[in-house]
């Protein structure tokens, strides 16, 4: 319990010296970042903490949330919203259907996994942080950002469609995944055979 | 946000000198969020007055008569003060920190859902550019409340109704999406502002339904999803009180078990809302029409100029005719779903999925294709 309790102080902590940051240095938008980022990178951090594996999957609501909420700052509704519906109500409530039926508490908590999936954080952090350091051209530093533009369903859509890139990869995908869902059905379906009765051994009457 | 809110349009667009912008920010909210409250309340003790009601009068009875006096009206409120003197309990086994949770989760997503919600033209609380896309997210969120409750509980009823909730919303979640799809193509819009709009016209009558003919089995397809999306009979499997007791709520009681239900109520009456916004015209009828030629009768107004201008700059009467006409088709939507519930039996959970893998799905497709052809061939 003593472990529990420092795990979640300190998350709390780190929450609190987040949105202080944030707020000091970015104003209202500062604290809604920070508050994002560390319900993003929380949820993470509990997911993998938790012994429960149910709980994990809650938590994981925290990450899906937060990273709507930085699409939502970045002016992109559509994929916020998108981000919402898809990962939360579809994958998520798939998830959950799949392991809800494993008790609430079991097991002991596997140190090992969470400092596994930190250094692996860690460490594709560190990549991409280098990869992006080593592009940016750290000189002409630009000015504030003007406001992000909301983005209408409309100019999705006819950007997505009529620049004639992205047409080809789009129904390809879907194509691929109508494939990939009929498959599915035919693996999973269960063969005429299975359902005859077994043959009679005789003896009874 | 081009337009502002409902609060900016009350402070008159202009920020009070010497005050902060995250003071404005805050109290703005603060003021949003109990109007939000007080109206998503309201609607939901007067949907379970009418629930019992309804039944009542199914049933050749009469339902509460006695609180308040006329037909019972105050009963809602005396269930609600005795619900919250409640004792409030949490079972041993169960996990408290979701089981605290998950209430919350339910109803504060849809509040956050209601928060699309327009209640006239020019009143709303928050101007989404893609409301409806907003509210399905939102009700999704809903789901994960549900299945959070059933299995924090740590109640075999429980659990089986959350995993009923799962699967069942996996499979309605699809069809409600591609039904609302053919309106969607009609309207050009996600915004329930906007399409309202795109309605006017006919004197009233420009429904989207009357406009494009495949938009009437894409309503019905609609409602159908909506009654299983919001958990209603013939689809209350997660609640299923013949077979699992309360099904995902067995455990819960007092106020918490109360948020549950204003979620219920709340979220039908937003499905309601959202249907009669995108299929049957919105704000316009023909008492919308007549109320805009007698109190409108300024230049510019037309429909665009109706909705960039502020709350008070049109005269009342109208706001309050139009905002009748939209609570009206959306409450006479939520009395369609009671009386559905007092007259079908409930399914069984296989033909449940049937219905929604085998049927639904693959007929919102068909109809979404028929729509959009219409729609193709007369543009």
């Amino acid at each position: 319990m003593g472990t529990e309790r420092a795990f979640y102080a300190c998350l709390g902590l780190g929450t609190l010296a987040a949105a202080g940051w944030g707020t000091s240095t970015g104003g209202v938008e500062g604290l809604l970042f920070a508050v994002f980022a560390t319900l993003t990178l929380g949820g993470g951090l509990v997911c993998l903490w938790e012994r429960s594996v149910v709980r994990s999957a809650f938590a994981l609501l925290a990450t899906f949330g937060g990273v709507a909420g930085l699409f939502l700052l970045l002016g992109a509704d559509f994929l916020a919203m998108a981000q919402i519906l898809i990962y939360v109500g579809g994958i998520l409530a798939l998830i959950l259907f799949g392991v809800m039926l494993s008790p609430p508490d079991m097991g002991e908590r596997k140190l090992s996994r969470v400092g596994l999936g930190l250094a692996a954080v860690g460490g594709a952090f560190a990549w991409v942080g280098a990869k992006v350091a080593a592009t940016v051209s750290w000189a002409q530093a630009p000015g504030p950002l003007a406001p992000p533009e909301q983005s209408h369903a409309r100019e999705i859509g006819v950007g997505f469609l009529a620049a004639d890139q992205y047409v080809v990869a789009f129904e390809l995908a879907a194509v691929v995944l109508t494939v990939a869902l009929v498959a599915a059905v035919y693996i999973a379906r269960r063969k005429i055979t299975d359902f005859e009765e077994p043959a009679e051994t005789g003896g009874s009457a | 946000m081009e337009h502002g809110n409902l609060i900016h349009e009350l402070l008159g667009g202009v920020a009070p000198e010497g005050v902060p912008a995250w003071a404005i920010v805050l109290v703005t909210a603060v003021i949003g969020v109990s109007l939000l409250i007080g109206v998503v309340s309201v609607i939901a003790m007067f949907s379970v007055w009418l629930e019992r009601k309804v039944s009542g009068h199914i049933q050749c009875r009469y339902g509460p008569m006695y609180v308040g006096g006329w037909h019972g009206w105050a009963q809602s409120i005396a269930d609600g003060v005795k619900l919250l003197m409640k004792e409030d309990m949490i079972p041993l086994g169960a996990d408290r920190v979701l089981f605290v949770l998950a209430p919350a989760l339910v109803l504060g997503s849809i509040f956050g859902a209601m928060a699309a919600m327009p209640l006239a033209p020019g009143f709303y609380f928050a101007d989404i550019n893609l409301g409806v896309f907003f509210i399905l997210g939102m009700s999704a969120l809903t789901t994960i409340g549900v299945i959070m409750s059933g299995w924090a509980s740590n109640s075999k009823w429980s659990l089986y109704g959350a995993m009923r909730e799962a699967a069942q919303v996996v499979a309605y979640e699809i069809p409600l999406g591609i039904s609302l799809l053919a309106p969607l193509m009609v309207a050009g819009t996600f915004n329930l502002l906007e399409a309202s709009e795109a309605q006017s016209g006919w004197f009233g009558m420009k429904w989207f339904v009357f406009q494009n003919p495949f938009l009437i089995p894409a309503a019905i397809l609609f409602f159908v999803a909506a009654l299983a999306e919001t958990k209603r009979a013939p689809f209350d499997l997660p609640e299923a009180e013949s077979e699992l007791v309360a099904g995902f709520m067995t455990e819960y009681s007092g106020i918490r078990w109360s948020f549950f239900f204003m979620e219920e109520y709340a979220a039908m009456f937003l499905m309601s809302l959202v249907g009669a916004v995108f299929f049957f015209g919105g704000f316009e009828s023909p008492f919308t029409s007549l109320a805009e030629w007698a109190f409108v009768t300024e230049a510019g107004a037309d429909g665009s100029a109706l909705r960039t201008a502020g709350l008070f700059e049109l005269p009342l009467l109208y706001h309050v005719t139009a905002g009748t006409v939209l609570a009206a088709k959306a409450l006479f939507g939520v009395f369609l779903m009671m009386w559905v519930r007092w007259t079908v039996p409930r399914v069984r959970i296989d033909q449940v999925m049937t219905m929604g893998y085998k049927y639904l799905t693959p007929l919102a497709l068909v109809v979404v294709l028929f729509a959009g052809t219409w729609e193709w061939l007369l543009s």
